[in-house]
């Protein structure tokens, strides 16, 4: 038996909603098997890691925490990858935008007024977008691969932040801790729920989401990003180069992770700390993928997403295994979504190979 | 020069050889890969599962040469989750290889947990006799151990695969034009399957190499990066062994520079100068990429396309 592809006439419009859902099913079932092979009971070991973190409302609130910074991050990344611009920093954009926030919340640290706050959340736009304008100046001048650069400017942003909260921003009252003072009330963001850390940036979620779907199905960049993501020549026929799109989608992209780092920050962190981001950089180019692209899409891929995150949690401090395990789960998902992805494509079917015959 | 000097300089000259050898190894087994047309940005995942494999593997006792063997297999085994994808499935290769870096960071800290803090005792040296008595050059060379021997005897030995056998021509063919190779009657999917595992064998022993030799001990996502900047020395390397082995030498000192600027009194914090090897990395892309037809001449012609043998 082999397994065979077959070709289909035109894309699959039923497979490409039934293929997350497959790979959703096949990431819960291996972790099941995972969780057996450590020597747990798979039901009660997967209630642990998907069900109780949302058994309340500061579960919930929680979730809807960490999935904002995926999901603005997300939505911008997928702007990219549609125009084949692969835009793997975003880790290091969040974080440039975080200092960049950080740097102008702490320089108003004396300052005190509504209009603090939005000043520092636009100076983290600013800062993540313009280091994202790197990788997009050495790919549009140079032709520099994006995927290396920007990622390479990830470790870059991570020691950037540390010299700073070990040197020049520590702060002084800090009893030597690598970290900076503490933003006032002005540079924070107001808290939605009571009791919760949940704060005003989860509106901007759907917001931004909103806006990347206007760009994208009603605006003329939007239509560029598309044909040049099909068939980048066609895209040069058509008398537009893909320049407008690699420097728009990578530093949109910037600016959003600039957003989620200023919001991180100056919401559930309140200080620059060394590290400001449980790999939100990362983990939203898989919400982008599981949301298909697409940002409604996204807003749901990152609520699941932001569920491995706050199960990691709630698995290390009852079952005992490493936290780690968010990062598996997040790995899984991935590799089941490009494997049934083949399903939108193709027929898969088993035949019988047609000259050996035999126990093969 | 005093013969304190002539000691230092073989001495940085020997850390140089080491912080180079990882690199050395997964850049050339990346080359090889890109050569037979397929893009895997899954380095650093293979890596981490060789270091921690290896590591495992020596420090539950089982010797220096099971270790390594792991180590190789962990990152076969990693690239065989790739291939099934990449080439089983037709999946868009850039976001495998994203997926097996994603995943390789997070399940060899999973599994890699208990490790950590657990001490071994490094790869043994291996002086050759003679060689290693030669001033400066001995030690520098000539009196490490077996890893960086193998990693220095593979760019001759891929060389020589590659341009001047019969399976060698073939992997280029498949990766400069499958659809031809295919209709000579060549496997374009079994050449490339050999060639994304021997790139995850070579990825795995980078690992080995950092968890037994380079600094023996196991910390999580202890490659930092090193994945990334061999996937950046083939492109500087224009897909030749003996020039991934110059770049990754050079890479090696940029990496020593930064550890000594310190004890030279140069007054940088470590953050700022530990920048370096990155920065490093996006220079020389930068430099090499900006002559886009050179890159156009070297790069296989396949890579990274889909293969559809129905065609």
């Amino acid at each position: 038996m082999a397994l065979h592809l077959e070709l289909r006439p035109e894309p699959s419009r039923a497979m490409l909603f039934v293929a997350p859902m497959l790979a959703i099913a096949l990431t819960v079932a291996t972790g099941g098997v995972l969780f057996a092979a450590l020597g747990f009971s798979p039901l009660p070991a997967l209630k642990v890691f998907f069900l109780s973190p949302l058994g309340d409302l500061y579960g919930i609130s929680e979730l809807l925490l960490k999935a904002t910074p995926l999901a603005i991050i997300a939505v911008a990344l997928a702007l990219g990858f549609r125009g084949n611009v692969w835009n793997i920093g975003a880790e290091g954009q969040l974080i440039m935008g975080a200092v960049a926030s950080g740097g102008v919340a702490l320089a108003l640290y004396d300052v005190s007024g509504y209009w603090v706050l939005p000043v520092v959340l636009l100076a983290g736009v600013a800062g993540g977008a313009l280091y994202a304008g790197i990788p997009a100046f050495l790919r549009i001048r140079f032709h520099a691969n994006e995927i290396l650069t920007s990622l390479m400017l990830n470790y870059v942003a991570t020691l950037f932040l540390a010299w700073l909260v070990h040197g020049p921003w520590r702060s002084p009252e800090g009893y030597n801790f690598p970290e900076s003072r503490m933003f006032t009330d002005s540079a924070l963001m107001p808290v939605l729920l009571e009791g919760t850390r949940l704060h005003v940036g989860a509106l901007l979620a759907p917001v931004v989401a909103l806006i990347a779907w206007v760009i994208l199905s009603r605006s003329f960049l939007g239509f560029q990003i598309k044909v040049i993501g099909m068939t980048p020549a066609a895209g040069s026929y058509a008398g537009f180069g893909p320049k407008r799109v690699i420097a728009f989608t990578l530093m949109f992209g910037g600016g959003m992770a600039g957003l989620a780092g200023a919001m991180e920050i100056c919401g559930p962190i309140g200080q620059l700390v060394p590290t400001v981001s449980p790999g939100y950089g990362y983990t939203a180019i898989i919400a982008a993928f599981l949301g298909r692209l697409h940002p409604f899409g996204i807003l749901l891929a990152a609520l699941l997403l932001a569920l491995t995150y706050i199960g990691g949690d709630a698995a290390q401090i009852s079952l005992g295994v490493p936290l780690a395990v968010t990062q598996v789960f997040q790995g899984m998902i991935l590799f089941f979504l490009l494997a049934c992805d083949v399903l939108i494509r193709y027929r898969v079917r088993l035949a019988a190979r047609p000259s050996l015959g035999g126990a093969a | 020069m005093s013969e304190a000097e002539i000691a230092t300089l073989a001495a940085i000259l020997a850390a140089m050889v080491r912080a180079a050898t990882p690199l050395v190894f997964a850049a050339l087994g990346e080359l090889v890969t890109e050569r037979a047309g397929v893009l895997n940005l899954g380095i650093e995942g293979m890596m981490l599962m060789g270091a921690v494999a290896a590591f495992g593997t020596a420090h539950a006792g089982a010797g220096y040469a099971a270790a390594m063997a792991m180590g190789a297999g962990a990152g076969v085994a990693m690239s065989l989750l790739f291939a099934f994808l990449a080439l089983g499935l037709r999946a868009n290769q850039v976001a495998c290889g994203l997926a097996l870096s994603i995943f390789g960071v997070g399940l060899s800290a999973f599994v890699g947990k208990s490790l950590v803090g657990t001490p071994i005792e490094a790869l043994p040296a291996l002086p050759i006799p003679l060689l290693s008595e030669i001033p400066v050059v001995g030690r520098a060379l000539f009196s490490q151990d077996i890893l960086v021997y193998v990693s220095v005897l593979a760019v001759p030995a891929i060389s020589w695969f590659l341009f001047k056998t019969r399976p060698g021509l073939i992997l280029r063919a498949v990766g400069e034009n499958h659809d031809a190779a295919h209709d000579i009657g060549y496997s374009v999917l079994k050449v490339r399957v050999l060639a994304i595992m021997f790139g995850g064998a070579m990825a795995g022993l980078a690992g080995a190499y950092l968890s037994l030799a380079y600094t023996p001990m196991w910390v999580e996502n202890m490659s930092s990066g090193r994945g990334w900047i061999a996937l950046a020395l083939v492109v500087f390397a224009t897909w030749v062994p003996a020039r991934a082995l110059l770049g990754a030498y050079l890479f090696g000192g940029v990496t020593i520079l930064q550890l000594h600027a310190q004890n030279w009194g140069i007054p940088v914090s470590s953050q700022i100068l530990a920048m370096l090897p990155y920065l490093a990395t996006i220079i020389v892309l930068v430099l090499i990429s900006r002559d886009e037809t050179k890159i156009k001449l070297n790069a296989p012609a396949c890579l990274g396309k889909v293969f559809h043998s129905g065609r």
